[in-house]
């Protein structure tokens, strides 16, 4: 028996294929079989209505924190999922600072056991770069590899010696995979908790040098070069790092960068705006105007920003309600960035539609070399609908994620996901 | 001896200089100046705040400061509590949520509170209903020390306006010195900031400030002098390598003193290390009002509960 859909009446919008248009989706066996103006319903498929909505290829976030294995009062691989089904994703790239952390084979094929089981996306780990986090000597990352990670990172912790970046850079050509950097120089962000400027000066909180970026997206730009390596700068959240990037990508370094939805919208001064709530307390730390600026300027250029990740970092509310210097850093994103990036990005025109979905699955796919970002046919079926501009608001307390740590609780927005299908099957969130 | 003034308070707390007006700020000075008078008297009790209950709570050491508070509570016939960090929950491992909504349960009319992390007095307004008056959190706030400054400056200068006050030490990590920088600034004063570049944290040219980098260029032409204490663990620690150092470049001398206006007044909001930012002949000397510093801290922070207890308008 083959499982027939045919998504019918939506504007298609794949940026794989320069598609934008009314058209009809007929998926079969869980892979795209045709797009065509008007498809004719076989008479044994379902039919969903996407009249007013649009649909595209399903949205990919690379750069995820599922906290499973250890810290599953957090979030957990089942939990995160039907986050990023109900935020409109169908693919999440997990970072391996779990407890214990994802250095070996095991780990990586229990998320991925956890996974096939309970998952309501696709699940694709990141494994370490060094053992433990620590930053002294390389993970097994051929076995991670081998059994389902698809790139390596010590994401939370910045690869502080040079040395072992060169060594990761040259030992992952091996697998084809990339090198993820947390980039931060610990010595320049000493004990900062928000970024360093008129802000933090105003509220005597310790600061966060934007040079603690830079100095090291500089380094690995240079070892990147040198090692012909493949290179991804997580959350990169400062104008001159994109600027450095945008100069070698140029040069034919094969370097790319992902940016955050909150470090494109809200800026440094939101800390003193909201009375230090820990909302707006996360790595890298909300940056100046200037920085902002930089990143929207950069985002409608493919030469510069790769891909939109949102950097989902659920903490219990127990952790957050906390005074501001002790509060761990990170907030929730997988339930408010389609909706954000809608309202905030789209909608006042600095980028077009297909431009943020090339940005939010496209891109992010081609950066990890992962399937889906298309919907050519014979491509697994993982689709994405979306209502484009419909007012919703955002409601932490409704969110399918354990973490409700976000500034934009209680946002009017316009545009919001509608629907997921992983390889042709509607994803229902309980 | 009440004041009269046409500006009401209607703050519940007094958080930081950074969100008060001039007709406020001016009204604390006011009262305070109202209140002054009560300290010279033989019997320094006034019934003010009978029946009214303020909690101290010092999560940092502090002895001017809390001292000042105490008294001034006690001349006003508050009935006061102390809490300090030594076996108090916090250290037990209570979160400080927990220890406002304990506070909280036993109903205090104000919470006078300093602490290490910035924004924790915030926090702590936004959770209780007590008036809560931040008596300096971290590199942030200490209003009280700004006011009773600015007290000290216009027993001195009548007006702040127009003056040319330098700033000089440790700016980064100075509350003081931010509390200080929006009042001035903020009623029409010219201050400089100076001290070695380690120690001048970024974004000052936000703040409606000038910067300077010897003493003699911070202190030329200045009506104003104050001196911060310089934390002597900083020596050594990249910040500047050592203290005689510190003293050949940044300590305030009879000598160097020359560089300010001959009506120069010196000032320290304490505790003062001789020898390391200033020298004892000027902390000693004909210019110095830092012990009037103190004096007024009393009737400031008087003042502050005066406004903050509600009972201005329970008379109104």
């Amino acid at each position: 028996m083959s499982a027939k859909l045919l998504i019918h009446g939506g504007r298609v919008i794949d940026p794989s294929q320069d598609l934008d248009g009314v058209f009809d989706l007929l998926i079969e066996d869980g892979r795209v079989a045709k797009i065509d103006g008007k498809v004719q319903k076989p008479k044994d498929a379902e039919t969903f209505d996407a009249s007013g909505l649009v649909v595209s290829p399903g949205l990919i976030d690379i750069h995820v924190h599922l906290r499973e294995p250890g810290q599953e009062y957090k979030e957990t691989v089942r939990t995160g999922t039907m986050a990023a089904a109900a935020g409109g994703f169908t693919g999440v790239a997990c970072m391996a600072n779990t407890d214990p952390v994802n250095d070996s084979r095991s780990v990586t094929e229990h998320i991925l056991l956890e996974a096939r089981r309970h998952g309501y996306a696709h699940v694709y780990p990141v494994g370490a770069i060094s053992k433990g986090l620590r930053g002294e000597e390389l993970a097994e990352i051929g076995e991670m590899i081998r059994v389902g990670a698809r790139a390596i990172s010590d994401d939370g912790k910045p690869v502080m010696n040079a040395e072992l970046m060169r060594r990761a850079l040259l030992y992952a050509q091996h697998f084809g995979i990339r090198v993820i950097q947390h980039a931060e120089d610990l010595n320049l962000t000493g004990e900062g908790v928000m970024h360093e400027g008129e802000w933090s000066t105003k509220l005597g909180l310790p600061g966060i040098p934007g040079s603690s970026e830079d100095v090291m997206v500089a380094r690995d730009l240079i070892l990147t070069e040198d090692t012909a390596g493949r290179y991804h700068v997580a959350h990169l959240s400062t104008a001159r790092s994109l600027d450095m990037v945008r100069r070698a990508k140029a040069q034919g370094i094969d370097a790319t960068c992902e940016v955050s939805p909150h470090h494109l919208i809200l800026t440094d001064e939101e800390v003193a705006k909201r009375d230090f709530s820990t909302s707006t307390k996360m790595k890298p730390p909300l940056r100046s105007e200037k920085d902002r600026d930089a990143l929207l300027n950069g985002l409608a250029d493919r030469a510069a920003v790769d891909c939109i990740a949102s950097d989902h970092a659920p903490h219990h509310a127990d952790e957050k309600d906390v005074q501001f210097s002790l509060a761990p850093f990170g907030i929730v994103g997988l339930e408010t960035t389609l909706s954000l990036c809608l309202d905030r990005l789209v909608r006042p025109g600095i980028v077009s539609l297909p431009r943020l979905i090339e940005l939010l699955s496209t891109g992010p796919a081609r950066v990890l070399g992962l399937p889906g970002g298309t919907l050519k046919e014979g491509s697994p079926a993982d689709v994405t609908v979306f209502h484009p501009d419909e007012e919703v608001t955002l409601r932490a307390a409704a969110f399918r994620s354990k973490g409700k740590n976000t500034p934009f609780d209680g946002w009017k927005l316009h545009g919001h996901p509608v629907a997921t299908f992983l390889e042709g099957r509607r994803i229902t969130v309980a | 001896m009440m004041p009269e003034t046409s500006t009401r308070w209607r703050r519940k707390d007094l958080l930081g200089i950074a969100e008060l007006s001039p007709a406020e700020i001016e009204l604390i000075l006011d009262t305070a100046e109202s209140f002054a008078e009560i300290g010279e008297r033989p019997i320094k009790k006034v019934p003010t705040l009978r029946g009214k209950t303020v909690l101290n709570l010092f999560f940092e050491a502090s002895t001017r400061t809390r001292s000042s508070f105490e008294i001034a509570e006690k001349r006003m016939s508050a009935d006061n509590i102390n809490f300090s960090t030594s076996g108090s929950a916090l250290e037990k491992g209570e979160t400080l949520i927990d220890t406002a909504l304990n506070l909280q349960a036993m109903a205090p009319d104000l919470v006078v509170i300093r602490h290490g992390h910035p924004g924790v007095p915030h926090m702590l307004a936004q959770r209780i209903e007590a008036g809560v008056i931040n008596a300096g959190d971290g590199a942030h706030e200490h209003p009280t020390q700004a006011l009773l400054d600015a007290f000290t400056i216009r027993r001195h200068k009548k007006t702040l306006g127009g003056l040319k006050i330098a700033i000089i030490g440790d700016i980064e990590h100075s509350r003081v010195v931010r509390s200080n920088v929006h009042l001035l600034t903020r009623m029409g004063a010219r201050v400089t900031l100076g001290g070695p570049r380690t120690l001048m944290p970024a974004g000052l040219e936000k703040m409606g400030v000038e910067a300077a980098y010897t003493l003699e260029d911070a202190i030329r032409g200045a009506d104003v002098i104050m001196m911060l204490r310089i934390q002597l663990e900083r020596q050594g620690r990249m910040s500047f390598p050592s203290v005689k150092e510190y003293f050949q470049l940044f300590g305030l001398t009879t000598e160097r003193l020359k560089a300010a206006k001959e009506d120069v007044i010196i000032m320290h909001p304490g505790p003062m290390n001789r020898g390391v930012e200033i020298a004892s002949e000027v902390a000693d000397g004909p210019y110095s009002v830092i012990l009037e510093q103190v004096t007024h801290g009393v009737s400031v922070r008087m003042a502050a509960l005066y406004l903050l207890s509600g009972v201005q308008e329970e008379t109104a």
